[in-house]
């Protein structure tokens, strides 16, 4: 899970949260937990009971969470890059074009290219049409990246032409047409019958991720211990240690109560040899290869946001341009780097989406680029710059989902949805800037 | 090294500058140099020119003209890099902060400490920081908060370690005690006297002239672009140096009316 290294975010304003103030304040920085991450957490929680109990009790149920983390996928993998660049105190507003580009051109490869040269099926289609979707999304990354840094044109401008040229360019591709279906293999990656990885697999990732998370506390304590400062007080090391494992065991008990639906199940039991018994059997489905490609996506981006000289020169270039250049950090190349960056995770957001629909459209992503900056914004990244983590992020778009999960379970009407999404975004950032200047 | 060598070769000579903006001559052909364990004081009114001319040395900006030599050898400097990887470091005015980011991220930026795995070695780092704040302003302890929420005097002590850290040879100082208190100014006082007593040169730009006589031990005056002369600051007073910097002459061509309205 990626809220475990709340204080390795020492680039956030959150550190400084709650300063002066007595009692609860003091205990969490005694505790060094990043508040605001904690608020969020609990924003969330009070929303899903309020949509549980509005829909009449079908909002909690392992199906709709199931579901839920799927639908949150596509829009948390961009959402991630989405901070950095706005932490750069850029805007890519391409994303959702670009999206529908890659995802084109990724179709196109796997339905009607390759399957000439290797044949209908062969594994090389599949990691072909991955790696040129991802190269293709590092180029236009690159490319954008490389006019707002080197040229000098707002990325604001740069990626609201991008909107527009591969919105274009992905309708060329392939004269409007859908394009359908995916490759077998390459369907995997959205999900679906086959996308996904079994209950046991799933509490192997669970297990391994709360051996992971103490591995990391015991390693940090140790280091503090061996440089003379003063750790974080032990029971608050084991109390968070302790919630953390149980949410991340209690997500996976969740995810694995969501058993496949009985026609897959049966033909799982076929292909497997089971018997069927009387009354049917329960399968476990486990995580859902989006959702897994998710995780590893937040966890990669976390690493690189908090443990690389890259992530720290992202962050002061944001917090002071001219003093990270008079630092000596290459901050046009970094800029660069991290629109390639960005357009990478769009390729890996294309490849979940196309093998999801199991066909690509050129009006695919449309609009996404807004839910994407949106679920950065209500995240905590700052447009101002300089301010924005990753598991703020992958909440936002988890928010963000949750909104419309919800309103689509109650019977909202969808021109009301939109309306609601757009009202939460704007409440959620006032909310944020009240509390930031109450906090400094 | 004998004294008398290091008297011969200049640490810096920054020979006839010339900087323009537009139309505008920010620094019109300006010589200065600088010897080890010196500290050269660059003095003028605002818009003068000290702090473009003191930008072409530290990389921040580039010279239209001119020869900058570092012992002797002929050098291009086209960033703060290729300043840095010359032993030439910068206290700027605006102290240059990456206001988001804790005192040791803003020590070591661009120079970031690394574990064996290629990671940043965040511990690493705090402690060197720790060492060097124990020295320069021991009373500055939360180092891992954002610079954005520190004091005056503690960001500034953030400026000077960023500087002093890396065995520098040469330091530019531009208004280093502005945004500081009278304790905190003796504190920068005996710093700059202990770095030039390790050798290292200095070029200090200061408005206080008083500060410029306790610390300096030559003025370099600058006017509209242009330098007015270099004195020693044994041989003036200071009414001299605000002759320079305010008439535009040498001590020795200011006339007695001149003197005079000087004092009117």
């Amino acid at each position: 899970m990626p809220d475990t290294d709340a204080e390795e975010t020492a680039a956030a304003p959150a550190s400084t949260a709650g300063k002066g103030a007595g009692g609860i304040a003091g205990f969490f920085r005694t505790a060094e937990i990043d508040t605001r991450l904690l608020g969020m957490i609990g924003a969330l929680i009070i929303m899903w009971i309020g949509f549980n109990i509005m829909s009449g009790g079908t909002f909690l149920t392992a199906r709709n969470l199931w579901n839920l983390t799927v639908q949150t996928s596509v829009v948390a993998i961009m959402a991630t890059g989405m901070v950095l660049i706005i932490v750069t105190r850029n805007i890519d507003l391409s994303v959702g074009s670009a999206l529908a580009a890659i995802g084109m051109a990724m179709a196109l490869l796997q339905t009607e290219i390759l399957p000439d040269i290797f044949g209908i099926g062969h594994p090389a289609i599949w990691i072909i049409s991955l790696a040129a979707g991802i190269a293709m999304g590092a180029a236009i990354g690159g490319l954008q990246g490389a006019i707002v840094a080197y040229v000098g044109v707002p990325s604001f401008i740069v990626t609201l032409g991008g909107l527009l040229v591969w919105r274009g360019v992905a309708w060329w591709m392939a004269s409007g047409r859908t394009i359908a279906p995916m490759d077998a293999t390459f369907q995997i990656f959205g999900g679906g019958a086959r996308g996904t990885i079994g209950g046991t697999w799933t509490w192997v990732i669970g297990i391994a991720g709360c051996i992971g998370i103490i591995a990391l506390m015991v390693s940090r304590r140790r280091q503090r211990i061996k440089f003379g400062f003063t750790p974080r007080p032990m029971w608050a090391e084991i109390g968070i240690g302790t919630v953390v494992c149980a949410v991340v065991i209690g997500a996976v008990a969740v995810i694995n109560s969501y058993p496949m639906p009985e026609l897959l199940a049966r033909k799982y039991a076929e292909e497997n040899g089971i018997a069927w018994p009387e009354g049917g059997l329960t399968i476990a489905q486990g995580l859902a290869t989006p959702v897994l490609v998710a995780l590893v996506v937040a966890l990669v981006m976390q690493f690189m946001a908090t443990r690389t000289r890259y992530g720290r020169y992202v962050y002061a270039i944001g917090g002071n341009p001219e003093a990270a250049e008079l630092a000596g950090v290459k901050t046009r190349w970094t800029i660069v780097k991290t629109f390639m960056l960005m357009g990478v995770l769009v390729a890996i957001a294309a490849a979940v989406l196309i093998a999801r629909l199991n066909a690509a459209t050129s009006g695919m992503g449309q609009l996404s680029e807004l839910y994407v900056i949106a679920a950065a914004v209500i995240g905590g990244t700052s447009l101002s710059g300089g301010v924005g983590t990753i598991p703020g992020a992958v909440l936002g778009a988890l928010v963000m989902q949750s909104l419309i999960s919800g309103m689509v379970l109650m019977g909202v009407d969808a021109p009301l949805q939109d309306i609601v999404v757009g009202i939460v975004l704007i409440v959620a950032v006032a909310l944020d800037s009240f509390y930031q200047r109450k906090a400094v | 090294m004998t004294q008398e060598t290091i008297q011969q070769t200049p640490l810096v000579e920054m020979k006839d500058i010339r900087v323009a903006f537009g139309g505008v001559h920010a620094v019109d052909g300006v010589s200065v140099d600088l010897y080890a364990g010196e500290v050269v004081a660059l003095v003028g009114g605002n818009g003068a020119g000290k702090t473009t001319l003191i930008k072409t040395l530290s990389g921040a900006h580039k010279a239209d003209s001119g020869q900058i030599k570092i012992d002797g050898q002929d050098v291009t400097i086209d960033n703060p890099r290729d300043a840095k990887a010359l032993g030439i470091e910068t206290i700027y005015q605006t102290l240059a902060l990456a206001e988001n980011i804790d005192a040791p991220g803003n020590m070591f930026l661009g120079r970031e400490l690394k574990t064996r795995w290629g990671t940043l070695d965040d511990s690493a780092m705090e402690s060197e920081t720790r060492k060097v704040m124990a020295r320069l302003n021991p009373k500055f302890t939360n180092l891992k908060v954002p610079v954005a929420s520190l004091s005056g005097g503690q960001r500034q002590s953030v400026a000077i370690a960023k500087a002093v850290y890396y065995n520098a040879r040469i330091i530019i100082m531009d208004e280093p005690t502005a945004a500081l208190g009278p304790a905190e100014t003796t504190q920068v006082g005996e710093l700059i006297k202990q770095l030039k007593s390790e050798g290292i040169g200095i070029f200090l730009i200061s408005h206080d002239i008083h500060d410029v006589f306790d610390l300096a031990d030559r003025i370099s005056v600058v006017l509209q672009g242009k330098l007015v002369g270099t004195v020693d600051k044994d041989d003036v007073t200071m009414d001299d140096v605000l002759g320079m910097i305010i008439i535009g002459k040498l001590p020795d061509d200011v006339t007695q009316t001149e003197r005079e309205q000087l004092h009117g």
